[in-house]
């Protein structure tokens, strides 16, 4: 089992969406921003570029933009803003820089 | 007849405020705003599927919530609402949104801003590890998702939020190891007659201390945090001195902190408003009167992005500011409203006053950040590295020091590095934080896919 960062406290009773985390398959729930999806099955949403540290998120409303994760295609989310999807795969171990 | 939509930006307590009233003189203004649904962040609504009550969501606030998200609801109709939608950069006369991964350029006559606030930081040792987040992320993570950013959670701070969100957190049934106010109990003794003139609110603060108190929570006033600890990649541990300078550790798997609100004024700078350093929120701000209009004509501003009030000053300032475009298209407007909205603004601006002197932003624990401490969390400058590039190159301002040393360069463009940014290099010259300048903003006033820069 995960150590997870978040805990779900209430509102689970939501459809469950499946998703793909650095090759893992995971649950989230509809609903579920990105990160909550991400730190309710890790600790973490990306590599840090300075140090070997992680990191995973800070503001949550779209201000700080520390939470920018990578989707295998390339493509690149605002987690605390975005949704999850079913069958997204998310990928938090590259370490690709800054935009 | 100017038959030209006025926009307003943002659908938070001040925006939809200012919308309705332009609905009630029969115009039909475009509304603009960063979120999926209206509400800004305090009466943030939660996504399709969510089934708390507004009482469990906004406690105290249910009622205003939801008199608020029916008022736009009610508007929704008769305006040109777009959601999900960024202003990315504003030029005189033409705001450029980004929806959906495509730029439009949208040319305006008038224009209400009211972008809202976000958290005010002082970083410390260790802040960027994971499981450290703002007071108001920790609320978006419980309001907005249904979870608790840990297990055992430290509140760290000042401000009326820093007691709410614990409180909140202590009823939904989290751990919630402390509450620790920098603000010492003396410094917000000495306001309460100020306090007492903002009515229920200070009676609320009372009551969330006691609530938490008595289900056992340390609360401790005048502290200093020392640092965050990591074990396997995420915060274990917060130490911190008490007010007589005795250092504690704390055990935990989360930590929720911050000093009280910024305000967003990057689109008021690119509309060409000229900025004033104000003293009680230390921050350069946009110049407004009481009737929300600015030095520029066709611009006006309202809510907590042109200077912290609150939700309540938000709703009467965008009131105000609608009412002040409608005079200024030549709509007859009832006089007694408006001199009742500016006598309920001026009495909040004094419950402001002492507020502020409650909670003040601790300049101090600016100083004294150690080197090593992360400034910058985008680009990972520290604060010693940010000192020596200011120094070594006597950067006497914030812009030069941030072009020297990247700090605020990042992707936040300094909304988080750059009220303590400015007040370490204040601390560090020996000069006051208002001869620091303030960080010029760059479009886009946000991160926007490269494509859409060359497209437009």
């Amino acid at each position: 089992m995960e150590t997870t960062l978040f805990r779900r406290l209430c509102e689970t009773d939501r459809p469950v969406i499946r998703f793909v985390l650095d090759g893992r398959d995971c649950e989230a729930l509809a609903g579920d921003t990105l990160l909550t999806a991400l730190l309710t099955n890790g600790q973490r949403l990306r590599s840090s570029e300075f140090d070997d540290g992680s990191r995973a998120g800070f503001c949550l409303m779209g201000a700080c933009q520390d939470c920018w994760v990578d989707l295998d295609d390339g493509t690149r989310l605002r987690a605390c803003t975005s949704f999850i999807a079913e069958g997204l795969r998310i990928v938090t171990r590259s370490v690709k820089g800054a935009l | 007849m100017n038959d030209e939509p006025p926009i307003v930006v943002g659908a938070g307590p001040a925006g939809c405020r200012a919308a309705a009233t332009l609905v009630a003189a029969g115009l039909a203004p475009i509304v603009i705003d960063e979120a999926p649904q209206s509400g800004g962040q305090i009466y943030r609504r939660v996504p399709a599927g969510f089934t708390r009550t507004y009482r469990a969501l906004y406690g105290f606030d249910a009622a205003k919530a939801r008199r608020q998200h029916d008022t736009f609801d009610t508007i929704k109709a008769s305006i040109d609402y777009r959601p999900n939608t960024l202003v990315w950069d504003l030029k005189p006369g033409v705001l450029h949104c980004l929806s959906d991964g495509r730029s439009e350029a949208l040319a305006y006559r008038e224009v209400i801003l009211a972008p809202g606030a976000r958290d005010r930081i002082i970083p410390f040792p260790g802040w960027t590890l994971p499981g450290i987040y703002t007071l108001g992320g920790a609320q978006i993570a419980l309001k907005y998702q249904g979870c608790a950013i840990g297990g055992r959670i430290v509140f760290m701070g000042t401000g009326p939020l820093l007691y709410l969100v614990a409180y909140q957190y202590a009823k939904a049934g989290a751990g919630v190891a402390a509450v620790l106010d920098t603000s010492s109990f003396a410094t917000t003794r000495r306001a309460v007659p100020g306090l007492l003139r903002g009515g229920s609110t200070f009676a609320k603060g009372l009551w969330y201390v006691a609530a938490l108190r008595a289900r056992g929570v340390i609360v401790a006033n005048g502290i200093r945090p020392v640092a965050a600890e990591e074990k396997d990649a995420a915060v274990s541990a917060f130490l911190y001195r008490d007010a007589a300078g005795n250092q504690h550790r704390l055990a935990c798997d989360a930590i929720a902190f911050g000093f009280g609100l910024s305000s967003e004024t990057q689109l008021a700078d690119l509309a060409e408003i000229p900025f004033a350093f104000d003293p009680l929120q230390q921050q350069f701000l946009p110049e407004r009167d009481i009737t929300g209009r600015t030095p520029v004509r066709g611009v006006y501003l309202a809510g907590d992005g042109s200077g912290i009030a609150g939700a309540d000053a938000a709703e009467l300032a965008g009131e105000r500011a609608a009412l002040a475009l409608l005079e200024d298209r030549g709509h007859a407007v009832d006089k007694r409203r408006l001199a009742a909205l500016e006598r309920a603004l001026q009495r909040i601006a004094g419950f402001r006053l002492a507020l502020e002197a409650a909670f003040p932003f601790p300049v101090d624990m600016a100083a004294g950040i150690a080197d090593e401490t992360i400034l910058c969390r985008c680009e990972g400058v520290t604060v010693g590295e940010f000192c020596r590039e200011a120094r070594a190159l006597d950067a006497d301002e914030i812009n030069r020091a941030k072009a020297f040393s990247r700090c605020g360069m990042g992707r936040c463009q300094g909304r988080v590095c750059g009220p303590a940014a400015a007040a370490v290099l204040a601390a560090k010259l020996n000069l006051p934080p208002e001869r620091m300048g303030r960080l010029r903003v760059q479009p886009p006033v946000k991160p926007i896919p490269m494509a859409v820069l060359s497209d437009d």
